[in-house]
């Protein structure tokens, strides 16, 4: 055999694993959503959406919980967008390149790592007991928001980084100060980007159990939350709950909730890849 | 085809710049120019004038300058980080690097077109009006006025009369690179800067700019970077030849092309180096 023929058995034993490592990992996932789906569907109905939880699991439902992380969803959003995609501006288009903005950017990536348990220790600390907002929505909101901040920051800027210079050059080069630089020309063109960022952010938090727990969202919260400041539970921790009861009914009612969830997750990373494609077919330069 | 019949400078009336002298009138003055990137020293005391109405060539073998040089007249060295210069510059006689001057108005005098064509992802006619809406103008008549008077200076309206509202990234490269002088027209500058307009560009393309910045030169001050010793050669009245951040010489474009003063010249000119 000479060194062609080795290679291009080398070649074909590569592709050959590339192949199935890939199909094993779409098939694990496949056969667990799947497994989810048989077990859940027969307890998914409108009736299941909109049930109060209950002791008995054929009359429990997750309509605090779902309510309760649309609360959060629409409030991290709202705390999390503007301070990060300020922020990334700041970091990209105003701070001077020092040795400080190497330390703060080298910072953010080391916060963007830090487990999200971490994060609920300081908002236990910093939002419920110093600032007494008690086991709010408010405060698992801005937990959870400072947990997905280093994530849109970082977006932020790569994005803002992505618009060609020549872009900014020729709008400068017209008289434009730097905020219309910014304003017209480098949001509009770094949006899909940005937006992208945000979206894969917050269907990450949506999925955050440990920082609300540590926070003080319940288990079982009886009504559903009518303000900011009410307790609450969100779906991630009604299937915690549910998963860990021992009656069999309670885990088809897991199942269940899971497939809301992942519903929920992936119709918003459905929206980001939309997004995505679609400035990129506009900002083809 | 055109420039065969073309012979404009030898009939040329006006008087030539002199590298130092204090009598006459320019439109651009660099007095004593220094730049430095961190400690690289990128120009190296450069004094010239440039005289209103004429088109001025910058020529140089790659990194002498040249660009560096001309992006001093609108300020674009900046925001590069580690710039800084000593000298000053004066448009119309006055410090363009002084404190108080805002830099968005400089720009507003002094238009600039760069190298690779550089539209924004917007209309072609939004390109051109760019300019006007970032100055607050709201009189939807007067832009669209102002964007078809840029359009046909720029000789580029006959093209794209039907198709304003197209994306004006789906132009070719030679009708972008005249959008992107429309849309530098459509402020109302009195300079011009070009930082090697037509590198990017074919041939045939590259004459029209050239046909165009000839047109242009009755209404404006242009200054061109350029690689293209023919097109120095075809289009400018005055050229300044930079070697390693100096000046090495500066005059008609006729005598530097045809009886330089200095052997560098000479040799860069008829290509035995650069």
């Amino acid at each position: 055999m000479n060194s062609t023929d080795t290679s291009r058995t080398k070649d074909k034993a590569f592709r050959i694993l590339g192949i199935s490592t890939t199909v094993g990992c779409v098939l694990i996932l496949a056969v667990f959503i799947g497994f989810i789906i048989y077990q859940g569907m027969e307890r998914l109905s409108w009736e299941f959406l909109v049930s109060l939880p209950s002791r008995f699991a054929e009359q429990s439902g997750i309509y605090t919980a779902w309510i309760g992380t649309l609360w959060v969803l629409v409030l991290t959003t709202l705390i999390s967008f503007p301070l990060g995609v300020g922020a990334g501006i700041y970091l990209e288009e105003y701070g001077k390149k020092n040795k400080l903005a190497k330390f703060l950017e080298i910072n953010i990536a080391n916060l963007a790592g830090v487990p999200s348990v971490i994060y609920g220790l300081l908002g236990l600390e910093a939002f419920v007991r110093i600032m007494k907002m008690g086991n709010s929505i408010l405060a698992g909101s801005l937990t959870l928001a400072l947990l997905i901040l280093p994530i849109i920051i970082v977006s932020t800027r790569e994005a803002i980084s992505a618009v060609p210079s020549s872009i900014r050059d020729a709008s400068n080069a017209l008289g434009a100060s730097k905020w219309q630089t910014i304003w017209h020309q480098i949001l509009p063109a770094s949006f899909g980007g940005i937006l992208t960022g945000v979206i894969l952010a917050l269907s990450r938090a949506v999925g955050e159990t440990a920082p609300l727990i540590v926070v003080g969202a319940l288990a079982y919260v009886p009504f559903a939350p009518q303000g900011p400041m009410d307790e609450f539970t969100v779906l991630p921790i009604q299937i915690f709950n549910w998963v860990s009861r021992p009656q069999h009914e309670f885990v088809i009612n897991a199942a269940a909730a899971i497939i809301v969830l992942l519903f929920i997750t992936f119709l918003m990373n459905g929206i980001a890849v939309y997004l995505r494609n679609r400035w990129q077919n506009k900002m083809n330069w | 085809m055109e420039s065969e019949t073309k012979s404009p400078k030898a009939t040329q009336e006006k008087t030539e710049p002199k590298m130092d002298s204090k009598s006459q009138n320019y439109k651009l003055h660099a007095k004593n120019i220094d730049v430095f990137y961190d400690d690289f020293k990128a120009i190296n005391n450069i004094s010239l004038g440039i005289l209103e109405k004429s088109i001025t060539a910058f020529i140089g073998p790659s990194g002498c300058g040249k660009s560096t040089f001309l992006r001093l007249f609108n300020r674009m060295n900046d925001y590069i980080d580690g710039f800084s210069m000593n000298g000053n510059i004066l448009l119309d006689d006055k410090n363009i690097y002084d404190p108080d001057l805002k830099v968005e108005e400089l720009r507003k005098t002094v238009g600039m077109v760069f190298q690779k064509p550089n539209p924004f992802p917007k209309s072609i006619y939004e390109n051109v009006a760019y300019g006007l809406r970032i100055q607050g103008i709201k009189d939807e008549d007067f832009i669209e006025e102002r964007v078809i008077t840029s359009l046909k200076q720029a000789t580029l309206f006959s093209e794209i009369e039907d198709n304003l509202d197209k994306s004006a990234l789906s132009l070719s490269g030679g009708q972008q690179q005249r959008l992107c002088i429309a849309r530098a027209l459509a402020v109302k500058p009195s300079v011009l800067l070009m930082d090697e307009p037509t590198s990017a560009l074919d041939p045939i393309s590259s004459g029209k700019i050239e046909d165009l910045v000839h047109e242009l030169k009755k209404d404006y001050t242009i200054v061109i970077v350029t690689h293209n010793m023919q097109q120095a050669g075809r289009v400018s009245d005055n050229t300044a030849f930079l070697y390693m951040g100096s000046l090495i010489e500066y005059g008609d474009t006729q005598k530097i092309f045809t009886n330089p003063e200095k052997d560098r010249t000479q040799n860069y000119i008829t290509g035995r180096f650069g």
